[in-house]
């Protein structure tokens, strides 16, 4: 499942735009992510190679921070917000609902890879809380039972667009 | 854009932005920050395009950063020729069209303002700019001005002063409410040891939370030996529950990069960073725009404002790390690596980026920097209250009824921001606490409500100042399940490289949780407090000294909380399942 093709040419790519500056490693891993929605070992690899940085380093840099993901994602990423003022206003609730909806749990993706649900360090938009964040679309004052028609609209879309 | 070489050119700059923020046309401006976009700013933006097209109607369309008022967004501001400014709160795309008869009628038939703006004044040279001359026009006699509505009559906007003024983008409206004039000041008729001398005086102290005199770490700086050295903006802004810098790097980019440019200059620096955070993608791209605009304008770059001095800024950016908000795991983070902090016997002024001298500021200090250069140091400690100069800029979020972001000089008391300002605790709920600082921070209790807001005073609660977070909770917040939050937070985003804080953290919330379980037993906040103990003794940097905080302090204030959980098998609030 987690064997996608890495094109050679865009690893080089990437690193070429960061005159394959070690110090950039961040940047050029973020936009590999960007690129295969994760980070493909095979990518890592290369990487490594590319930039005579060790795979053990950029394996290290790759598990440190949050934003990088080893595994495939889903289609669509959901972030529950878990900052304080959403803590306070019910963002617990919204992520037991939704592990629920989903039948995953947090960090996990649903079988059909239609969803990833994360949890997120504050998204900075705590004046809205409890906020959701799908994609890119912010769902502010979310109420639990709002949920089902929102997890619902991404997948009529889906169906609608006629994709598999 | 045309290259700014000398006064004369800022002022014909300035001259272009005093156009554009009082046009002779009618302007209708949307605050689209992250916060007004959540809501729907964008959709209003592209509804009001869409009928302005469709109608062909002679109404310039623009866009602002976040005045503060989230309980009222999204914002759509008009400014039409000698009328005063008028703000309209709660604006769905569906009710444009009516919304822009009403402009073009002139009258409040389908929607009445929320308030209005008579006057403008630019806090970074002190001109006021009046919006119309004359009388006030009879129909908007009923209509509060914004200065007078509770939300803002406290308030003193220094670091947001152009949040909710001007458009991001347009670097000429940043100019115009007095932006680089202060810049070209401190190249043009100030040395850089007068700049540093300008910033002690005026008491400004470290806004991310650690409340350092920022003039004397720019002077250790200076002094400290090495040919290259950096100046860092912190924009990794971790602390939950707070987004002023979201809002000054997506509102006023500018005002970043002058206070950084002054910096770099006083300190003899010549490259500059800006890290932020992966979550904030739009101050990303404001940042980014406001750079390459600035370095067009030889604000950036060789030779700025043809004084010789050159200086130039790149934005990092970070990959969702809490820890990389302490400054020498960001160094770490900018040169490639993983965020793990060392020990700080070594200074970063001295030894920090590149192992270089560097000098880090977080977004709220060196967007205060260009105003204390402009309007001076006395003016600026005149401000606030003896040892604590200046504003701070707070999110006033959690169980309250105004929420959003405020700026108030220092000292003025807690009571004073939760009930005047935020308009006290909404549905008929019962203040409880304020959480302060973050996870380092903590809750302080009703008893405490008369404490003025300052570095001093908050730590001598036993919480701290942070960024700025204050989050609201009344009766239904249980704050055994907060403290346990907080370490849940600060488990998962230790850096793991010492002991104190990976291990002491995880058991204490092992011990936490058990307490929120019903499994609690006695003895157990005594351990919990020497664990705390030990864990603020041993840790390395200021996430492990800090990371007891919240519970020490819910302990201290909240002792029956804790008692009733672990004796009583209860939750007083109802939020612990298990015990419910």
């Amino acid at each position: 499942m987690n064997e996608v093709s890495i094109s050679e040419d865009t690893i080089k790519t990437i690193v070429e735009k960061y005159h394959g500056e070690k110090s950039a490693l961040i940047s050029i891993l973020q936009d590999v992510q960007k690129e295969y929605a994760f980070l493909p070992k095979d990518a890592l690899s290369l990487l490594s190679e590319e930039m005579e940085v060790p795979l053990s380093r950029v394996y290290e840099v790759s598990t440190f921070y949050n934003s990088f993901s080893l595994v495939p994602r889903g289609r669509h990423v959901i972030e529950v917000c878990a900052g304080t003022a959403c803590h306070v206003k019910g963002g617990p609730k919204l992520r037991s609902r939704l592990e629920a909806e989903l039948n995953i749990e947090c960090g996990e993706t649903t079988e059909d890879r239609m969803f990833t649900l994360e949890e997120v360090r504050c998204l900075g938009c705590c004046s809205l809380a409890p906020v959701v964040k799908i994609d890119s679309d912010i769902y502010a004052y979310l109420e639990e039972d709002k949920i089902p028609g929102s997890l619902e609209n991404y997948r009529k879309e889906r169906r609608q667009s006629g994709e598999n | 854009m045309a290259r700014i070489n000398n006064l004369q050119d800022l002022n014909k700059r300035r001259e272009q932005g005093i156009a554009s923020l009082f046009p002779l046309k009618t302007k209708v401006m949307v605050g689209e920050a992250t916060c007004g976009l959540a809501t729907g700013a964008g959709l209003v933006h592209n509804a009001l395009a869409e009928e302005i097209e469709k109608q062909k109607l002679d109404i310039i369309l623009s866009k602002t950063g976040c005045i503060g008022m989230c309980y009222r967004e999204p914002l759509v501001d008009v400014i039409e020729s000698n009328r005063p400014r008028l703000t309209y709160s709660r604006l769905a795309p569906k009710n444009v069209p009516a919304f822009l008869n009403q402009i073009l009628e002139g009258n409040h038939k389908s929607r009445k303002p929320y308030c209005r703006i008579d006057e403008d004044i630019f806090i970074g040279n002190g001109e006021t700019r009046r919006y119309f001359s004359g009388a006030l026009p009879d129909d908007l006699g009923k209509i509060s001005l914004m200065s007078e509505i509770d939300f803002y009559e406290k308030q003193v906007r220094i670091a947001t002063r152009n949040c909710g003024y001007i458009d991001p983008d347009n670097i000429d409206e940043y100019i115009a409410r007095g932006g680089y004039f202060s810049l070209h000041k401190a190249l043009s008729t100030m040395q850089p040891e007068e700049i540093i001398e300008e910033i002690i005086k005026a008491g400004l102290r470290g806004r991310g939370g650690g409340g350092f005199p920022t003039g004397y770490k720019w002077q250790s700086c200076r002094r400290a030996h090495g040919e290259v050295k950096y100046v860092i903006c912190n924009g990794d802004e971790g602390d939950p529950g707070a987004y002023m810098d979201r809002s000054v790097m997506e509102g006023d980019p500018h005002g970043v990069i002058e206070g950084m440019i002054i910096g770099a200059y006083a300190i003899g620096a010549h490259e500059g960073y800006i890290y932020v955070r992966d979550e904030y993608p739009f101050a990303v791209s404001a940042l980014s725009l406001a750079i390459s605009q600035a370095r067009e304008c030889g604000l950036l770059g060789e030779n700025i404002l043809d004084s010789g001095f050159s200086f130039d800024i790149q934005i990092g950016k970070g990959a969702g790390a809490f820890v990389c908000g302490e400054s020498t795991a960001l160094m770490a983070s900018l040169e490639g690596r993983a965020g793990e902090p060392r020990a700080k016997y070594v200074h970063t002024v001295e030894h920090g980026l590149k192992d270089r001298p560097t000098n880090l500021n977080n977004v709220e200090t060196w967007a205060n920097v260009p105003v204390i250069v402009g309007r001076g140091s006395e003016w600026f400690s005149e401000i606030g209250i003896e040892n604590n100069a200046g504003t701070k800029v707070f999110s006033l979020v959690g169980n309250i009824r105004n929420v959003g972001l405020i700026e108030v000089p220092m000292g003025i008391t807690l009571r004073e921001i939760i009930y005047d300002i935020g308009g006290g605790i909404p549905k008929g709920k019962q203040f409880k606490a304020v959480q302060t600082g973050g996870p380092s921070g903590g809750c302080i209790p009703k008893e405490m409500l008369d404490l003025p807001v300052s570095f001093d005073e908050l730590s001598k609660a036993g919480s701290m100042m942070g960024s700025g977070g204050m989050i609201v909770m009344d009766e239904t917040s249980c704050m055994v399940d907060v403290a346990r939050y907080f370490l849940r937070f600060l488990e998962s985003e230790s850096c793991g490289k010492c002991v104190p804080c990976r291990e002491g953290v995880y058991r204490m919330r092992q011990i936490l949780d058990d307490i929120c379980a019903g499994r609690g037993k006695e003895g157990d906040v005594q351990l919990l407090e020497s664990m705390s103990e030990a864990i603020i003794d041993g840790s390395l940097c200021a996430l492990g000294g800090s990371a007891p905080n919240p519970v020490l302090s819910t302990i201290k204030s909240f002792r029956d909380e804790y008692d009733a959980h672990i004796r009583d098998k209860k939750c007083p609030a109802g939020v612990c399942k298990e015990l419910a």
